[in-house]
């Protein structure tokens, strides 16, 4: 079967070492982690991982099943790229007088729609939004003016399935006896 | 599943973290707890002492030994093992107990004292990350820090261990949390959100299972622990003999079904029997029974059943198509499924399907079963030795095997009448678990006759618990199947390594003397005239006692599937 990338969403309680525990199944596997984000998600006390991997889709789905069957974690899903909006943010360093120079690095940064952070008189921080090839292509085209420092987060995604987290939320609460 | 007599106690009451713990214990209805002692969990220990009359404590002679004998317990009672232990030295011990029984689906709780809880962190001494060592190995954990913290946390470690897929689970207290005081209630715990201990069962999916059974013509059943854990036994019985479908076991199975049923054709797996093993690939539809496919079981999986539409009863989901692609999956408890199932198969006969089977046992028999009991050899087997214990006893004994050739030749020649009677590492292959599993079992069914079967090596990994045997008059009865090898490391050394037996010749000690150091009645048979004799003997006696028997150095066991070879190259010799 084809290797192919996927987004896959974890949803847990919110407890002390369940990064661990999530982070364990890729690593007895010796699956590669590209990227992977934490926030809170719309319910208080559930977060959401959001985390990129390159796999056959019957591997993927065996990491899913393995994920949700950690005792704290309520809900994993996976989606390959063309079933999730998907972004990630970078940030770039450049000297300022590449830019204040009026050559061609403004016109780049213009043209990739990059947005002006903040400017000092040594560096300017440049920020760009999009997918990973984007802010790739970005960095590609400042790299000969010199990039002093470059960091990318993980991918943040959304779902296109509407089957919503409170809803599984709400079925899982109903299981509960009381 | 055991009677749950959760007390939730009533009124509030002051007390330290420690005796919250024992109290904690009591109130979830355990009576008997296995540890060591040492710094961290002393406060502990100390509130152990005051409640000596209702909670029994047991002190094994390593960590190790009090995780196998915990599972030991729990094995043979169904109820869930408590283990104790201190913190650095005696929480790592813990780990290879508890992997095993993470492997094995064994409800455990273990339970560590920790540094205190400004000390974390800082290397201080006996300080080890139990929780992030542990982590792969358990099936939660939780560390607590603050004193109010513990009954909750015990609650919530009791009903994960138990439910659903069982498995161990670790609480690691600080020592300040310990000398703290709460108010102590303790409140059985209900669930959790983010747990589904048991799938809710698709009557479609039953329905699906039912079509496929009774359109069969050759099926055929493999039931693993799952029957055991769900106490499906009676359920399981009903199904197959209402359609009349032959059942192969996993040994983690075994017992489940008494081993003279009719139905029963034996033993899956690397060491099976040839029957079951050659028929899977010719089997129209396979039936699995809360078993999960472990690779010892299925040899190559691209030669595995291919012709076979696959049925798989399990509770935990991730086992589905985890190994063996599966046609209809039934999500739940084996009880309620097996139940549901066998309202919606006919009743059918298989019996020519079941001739082939008996014929295939015939030429095992002729070819390794007949000289394997009844050996022409001057030199004994370990098949005989087994076959004696069968004749001479009640086969209501509780087998407790170690791990090399003599746990497969127990496993295969064992005979039982009775459910969870055989104990034995079966994922995780641990050397040394039998001498603790057994004393655990013992003290769990005192009124079995336990009998552990271990080989030379392996008694010589635990072998100090000889002194929990001795302190507690623990009237278990140990085999020990000496060839003065690691057999089955030298049966792969003759057989794959061109007989390169590197480092498994063991140069033993005299056993009967270390034995009789600690009081145990001894016997070392070394002439087949003195088996039956000493076998009796052993079967007889009140107390504990220890058969060493002498056993030929370079028998081999089979039949065999080779690594990497298919269920149906079973080889006969
Ligand atoms: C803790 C541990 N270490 C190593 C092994 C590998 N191993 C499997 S069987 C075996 C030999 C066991 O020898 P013995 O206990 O004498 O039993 P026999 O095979 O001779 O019956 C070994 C070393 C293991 N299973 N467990
Ligand atoms: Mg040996």
């Amino acid at each position: 079967m084809e290797k192919k990338r996927f987004t896959i969403s974890v949803f847990t309680e919110d407890v002390v070492g369940i990064l661990n525990r999530v982070s364990i199944i890729f690593t007895r596997r010796k699956i590669n982690v590209e990227s992977i984000a934490a926030s809170e998600s719309e319910i208080k006390g559930i977060y959401r991982y959001t985390i990129v991997i390159t796999e056959t889709e019957d591997q993927v789905k065996k990491v899913v099943g393995q994920l949700e069957k950690q005792v704290e974690v309520v809900k994993a899903v996976f989606h390959p790229d063309d079933e999730t909006v998907h972004q990630e943010i970078a940030l770039y360093k450049v000297k300022t007088g590449v830019l204040a120079s009026g050559g061609n690095a403004e016109k780049i940064v213009r043209s990739h729609n990059a947005r002006v952070l903040s400017v000092e008189t040594e560096f300017t921080v440049l920020e760009k939004t999009g997918h990973k090839e984007e802010t790739q292509q970005l960095f590609d085209d400042l790299k000969p003016f010199g990039i002093l420092e470059f960091v990318r987060s993980g991918r943040v995604a959304i779902t296109k399935p509407m089957k919503t987290l409170s809803s599984i939320v709400e079925q899982l609460e109903g299981l509960v006896k009381n | 599943m055991e009677e749950l007599a959760i007390k939730t106690t009533t009124k509030q009451q002051v007390m330290t973290g420690s005796q919250a713990v024992v109290h904690s214990l009591i109130a979830e209805g355990i009576d008997l707890i296995f540890g060591y002692p040492g710094g961290a969990i002393m406060p502990v220990y100390d509130a152990l002492y005051d409640v000596e009359a209702k909670l029994t404590h047991i002190l094994t002679r390593h960590e190790q030994g009090a995780t196998h004998a915990a599972q030991g317990y729990a094995r043979a009672t169904g109820k869930v093992g408590v283990c104790l232990a201190t913190s650095g030295p005696g929480a790592t011990n813990l780990i290879t107990g508890i992997a095993d029984a993470q492997i094995d689906s064994t409800p455990l709780v273990c339970i560590t004292g920790q540094v205190a809880s400004h000390l974390l962190g800082t290397d201080a001494f006996q300080e080890t990350d139990i929780i992030g060592i542990s982590m792969p190995v358990t099936k939660w954990n939780f560390q607590v820090t603050k004193a109010e913290e513990i009954p909750y946390a015990l609650a919530k470690a009791f009903y994960i261990a138990r439910t659903g897929r069982p498995g161990p689970v670790l609480v690691d207290i600080t020592k300040d949390a310990q000398f703290e005081t709460l108010d102590f209630e303790y409140k059985p715990f209900k669930g959790m959100r983010s747990y589904v201990p048991t799938p809710q069962l698709d009557l479609e999916k039953v329905k699906e299972a039912a079509v496929l059974i009774n359109a069969a013509k050759k099926p055929l059943v493999l039931f693993g622990q799952g029957v055991l854990l769900a106490e499906a036994e009676k359920e399981f019985k009903a199904f197959i003999e209402k359609a009349d479908l032959p059942s192969a076991w996993t040994i983690m199975g075994l017992s489940a079904l008494d081993s003279d049923h009719n139905l029963n054709v034996g033993m899956l797996g690397m060491h099976g029997n040839y029957a079951p093993n050659k028929l899977t690939n010719e089997c129209d539809v396979l039936i699995a029974v809360g078993m999960r496919f472990d690779d010892r079981v299925t040899g190559d999986l691209s030669r595995y059943a291919k012709q076979a539409k696959v049925i798989h009863l399990e509770i935990d989901p991730a086992e589905v198509n985890k190994n063996v692609k599966t046609d209809v999956a039934v999500l739940g408890n084996a009880k309620e499924s097996l139940s549901a199932l066998t309202e919606l198969i006919n009743e059918n006969e298989h019996e020519n399907w079941l001739a082939k089977f008996r014929n295939l046992e015939k030429e095992e028999f002729d070819e390794v079963v007949k000289d394997d009991l009844n050996p022409t050899t001057e030199l004994m087997t370990m098949g005989e030795v087994m076959d004696k214990i069968n004749l001479h006893s009640d086969q209501k004994n509780i087998i407790v095997t170690d791990v090399g050739q003599h746990q497969m030749v127990a496993c295969r020649y064992a005979k039982f009448k009775q459910t969870r009677s055989l104990i034995t590492s079966g994922g995780s292959g641990t050397m040394g678990f039998c001498l603790p599993a057994a004393i655990g079992a013992k003290m769990g069914r005192p009124d079995a006759q336990v009998i552990g079967i271990i080989g030379d090596g392996g008694f010589q990994m635990t072998i100090q618990e000889l002194g929990t045997i001795f302190q507690f008059k623990t009237a278990v009865k140990i085999v020990v199947m000496n060839n003065e090898f690691l057999g089955m490391v030298r049966q792969w050394q003759e057989l794959f390594f061109e007989k390169r037996y590197a480092s498994t010749t063991m140069v033993n000690p005299d056993f009967q003397t270390i034995v009789n150091g600690y009081g145990i009645k001894t016997k070392k048979v070394e002439k087949r005239e003195d088996l039956e004799a000493a076998v009796k003997e052993m079967l007889a006696h009140e107390g504990s006692y220890f058969l060493e028997v002498m056993v030929g150095k370079e028998n081999n066991v089979f039949p065999m599937i080779a690594t990497g070879a298919s269920v149906s190259d079973i080889r006969l010799k």
